[in-house]
């Protein structure tokens, strides 16, 4: 009988060791999410598998884009440091599991807002930092100009798995043209085989074409029409259930949109504290005790604006001065005829 | 008494263990998604689609249900493997014969197309195929007719397709020809046991699929006509082939890559299995005077399947996994559909992927079946 005590005492060792490791992560606390990132160190941030101007990695490995700007000021917010973020790339179709299975804590990575992925698939989207719009893109010797010159027969490419993959089912339907959708997996393949001639049109958020077209082996030779069929509201995404952790990063983000729309600056931010402004001075953290509602201190705004700049210097960082889309269309501040507008922090 | 219960005592332990790790994972995902406000159900697999598919064998758009959707994409994996698994069998076969040649060109050049091809990671060769292929064929309006009626593009392969009338006369004269084979295989088989006196049950078999359908073309007014492509301009430098069937540039890289890779298994479990058959027995076969046709079909091919059917079941197999790396170069296959756009589109993704794994269980086994019982049929049966 020893034989078998020896093999049971591992089994039930075993077995112990499973139940351990989850114990700790079914016991409800009020922001689990917070905690564990103090815990670890760093903002664990699901990001594009490579975007120019929304999230892209250089040759070094490091993160750049105004989705991944999202990451890094929760990162300054929570942890005092916007470099502390682990980024992960993923897919269009990995991305909402990564999320609803606790591999990463915030999904900024240009998805779009929609009813059913708010309501259905456990996700909580936290606003928008990019109002995007589905369009197409096909190359200058065609000779086409709008999509009103499609023909029966045309083939598109796509990404699977996205919002574009719908609207451009819908497109097609109302406007009763037959059409070929060539689906990818990865946004690289889709650029490569509309680059080789595969399809006659490349078909995304017309951020992502403009972006898409400087990988191109010729940028020039392609155009991107200027229709633009859907509603793209693109922001950051965390899970349900954790509802400071929602909180600490809508409030992020609209701290970099609500600082650009006072005019604090990376470089002005600590000047800013002695403003007249009480607005102002909230922001910076001279007045009022706004973080203490997420359990954070009083200058986490401040380190946002101070690491990560405002909205508008991120947007210039990477959008404009980039060339992918200089003209800020949209997603220009209210106060200046665009639709940014946040609430208040105060 | 002792010895019962030291057998019985690990099997108990062992059914413990798998129950308590099942009913441990299936009761944490429970509770997380409890937690996450995360439904779980299968009633998404009637909903309405609402996205498209480039290439389908049944009837299939957006207005039609998730569940379809699962069809399309399984008969499109249950495509691409039978016709791979055909390809690489056929080719598998020839190159395995071909390295037992005492030619040293043709036995040399099999060994290196199975040494190169074998050890190349599969995704590359499909990557490979797909993007390298891709870039090197021509454009629609570029492309030169080969033998008249085919077109090679980058779009896709474009043949002509048969327009039938009365086909159903045609196949009835087809079926009738198989069954007369099989009447005439059977009575052939009774005369040499009888009187000792073989018929050339092959050349009436040839004669008799070839001249029963012809037969119907004359007397039974069956037609046949083709369509074939033509070019159309969607856009000034845009074009696209109408008419005929046009095969997608994905279903043919991805066939392409994963015979080619297959056979190679394939060729090294047939060379096995011939080199796997004593020299004797086609000394001894020859020595009662068979033909040297006569000692490969009844000495040593019935030996040799005996080892070569087991080792080729697991190439089958690996074939129909494999199809599923589809998704990297957008052939619609079961993972692309289902576990890609279906699951992104519901979220569903235990649901999902747990029918996914099912379905590819239930092909795989399915295979093992058939190829268990092919064995076993060839297999010595002792008297």
């Amino acid at each position: 009988m020893f034989k078998y005590l020896k093999q049971l005492t591992s089994l039930v060792a075993m077995v112990a060791v499973l139940f351990t490791f989850t114990t700790e992560t079914m016991a409800a606390k009020k922001s689990k999410t917070l905690k564990n990132t103090q815990k670890k160190g760093f903002v664990r941030c699901g990001v594009s598998q490579g975007l120019p101007g929304f999230s892209n990695a250089d040759a070094a490995g490091n993160w750049t884009g105004i989705d991944v700007d999202v990451c890094r000021a929760v990162a300054a917010a929570v942890l005092g440091d916007a470099n502390k973020v682990k980024f992960t790339p993923l897919s269009a179709k990995e991305r909402f599991t990564a999320l609803t299975s606790g591999e990463i804590d915030i999904l900024s990575r240009n998805t779009t807002w929609t009813l059913s992925r708010d309501a259905d698939i456990g996700l909580t989207f936290v606003g928008v930092n990019f109002y995007d719009g589905q369009g197409f893109m096909v190359r200058k010797s065609s000779g086409i100009t709008s999509t009103s010159q499609f023909k029966d027969g045309i083939s598109a490419c796509t990404n699977i798995g996205t919002t574009t993959e719908l609207n451009m089912r819908d497109f097609f339907n109302s406007k009763g043209i037959s059409y070929e959708p060539v689906a990818f997996e990865k946004a690289d393949e889709v650029v490569a085989a509309y680059d080789a001639g595969r399809c006659d049109t490349y078909t995304t958020d017309k951020s992502g074409l403009a972006a898409q077209r400087t990988k191109m082996s010729n940028p020039d030779e392609h155009i991107v029409l200027p229709e633009t069929v859907s509603k793209e509201p693109l922001g950051p995404v965390v899970r349900q259930g954790d509802s400071v952790w929602e909180d600490i990063v809508r409030w992020s983000l609209n701290a970099m949109i609500e600082a650009e729309e006072y005019g604090i600056t990376s470089a002005n931010a600590d000047s800013m504290k002695t403003s007249d402004n009480p607005a102002v001075k909230r922001l910076v953290g001279a007045e009022g005790e706004l973080g203490a509602a997420f359990g954070l201190d009083n200058e986490w705004s401040l380190r946002i604006i101070k690491q990560v700049g405002n909205y508008g210097e991120s947007y210039k960082r990477n959008i404009a001065d980039t060339g992918i889309l200089p003209d800020r269309g949209p997603n220009e501040l209210w106060t200046k005829g665009g639709i940014l507008y946040v609430p208040p922090a105060r | 008494m002792e010895l019962k219960l030291q057998k019985i005592i690990p099997q108990l332990i062992t059914v413990l263990v798998v129950v308590l790790v099942f009913g441990f994972f299936t009761y944490n995902a429970q509770i997380n998604m409890e937690n996450r406000g995360i439904d779980f159900g299968y009633g998404f697999l009637s909903q309405e689609s609402s996205f498209d598919v480039q290439f389908s064998l049944i009837e299939y758009d957006g207005s039609h249900s998730y569940f379809r959707a699962y069809l399309v994409g399984l008969l499109n994996t249950i495509l691409v493997s039978v016709i791979g698994i055909i390809i690489a069998t056929i080719l598998g076969v020839i190159v395995g014969v071909a390295r037992l040649s005492p030619n040293y060109l043709i036995n040399q050049f099999a060994a290196f197309y199975v040494e190169f091809f074998r050890n190349i990671p599969l995704l590359l060769q499909i990557f490979f195929w797909y993007f390298a292929a891709l870039r090197a064929l021509p454009l629609p309006q570029d492309a030169d007719a080969i033998l008249g009626v085919f077109f090679l593009t980058i779009k896709g392969l474009y043949v002509p397709a048969f327009v039938w009338e009365n086909l159903n006369v045609f196949l009835y004269s087809i079926i009738a020809a198989i069954i007369a084979i099989v009447v005439i295989r059977i009575h052939a088989r009774k005369v040499q046991e009888t009187q000792g006196k073989q018929l050339p049950v092959f050349w009436i078999s040839v004669g008799l699929i070839f001249i029963l359908p012809l037969l119907s073309f004359l007397v039974g007014g069956v037609s046949l006509s083709f369509e074939i492509p033509k070019l159309k301009q969607l856009a000034t430098t845009s074009f696209k082939y109408e008419g005929g069937i046009s095969l997608p540039p994905e279903l043919i890289a991805l066939t392409l890559s994963l015979a080619l890779y297959t056979a190679t298994f394939i060729a090294e479990c047939v060379r096995a299995g011939i080199q796997g058959v004593g020299k004797g027995q086609k000394e001894a076969a020859a020595s009662i005077g068979l033909n040297p046709n006569q000692v490969l079909k009844l000495v040593v091919m019935p030996q040799a399947l005996r080892i070569i059917i087991p080792p080729t079941t697991n190439q089958y197999l690996n074939l129909t996994k494999n199809s599923s790396l589809a998704a990297a170069i957008a052939y619609p296959d079961l993972v692309l559909v289902f576990a890609g756009t279906a699951l992104m589109q519901t979220g569903k993704a235990i649901e999902i992927v747990s029918i996914t794994m099912l379905t590819y269980l239930s092909l795989s086994i399915s295979i093992s079946i058939l190829m268990n019982w092919y064995n076993k049929k060839i297999a010595i049966k002792e008297k």
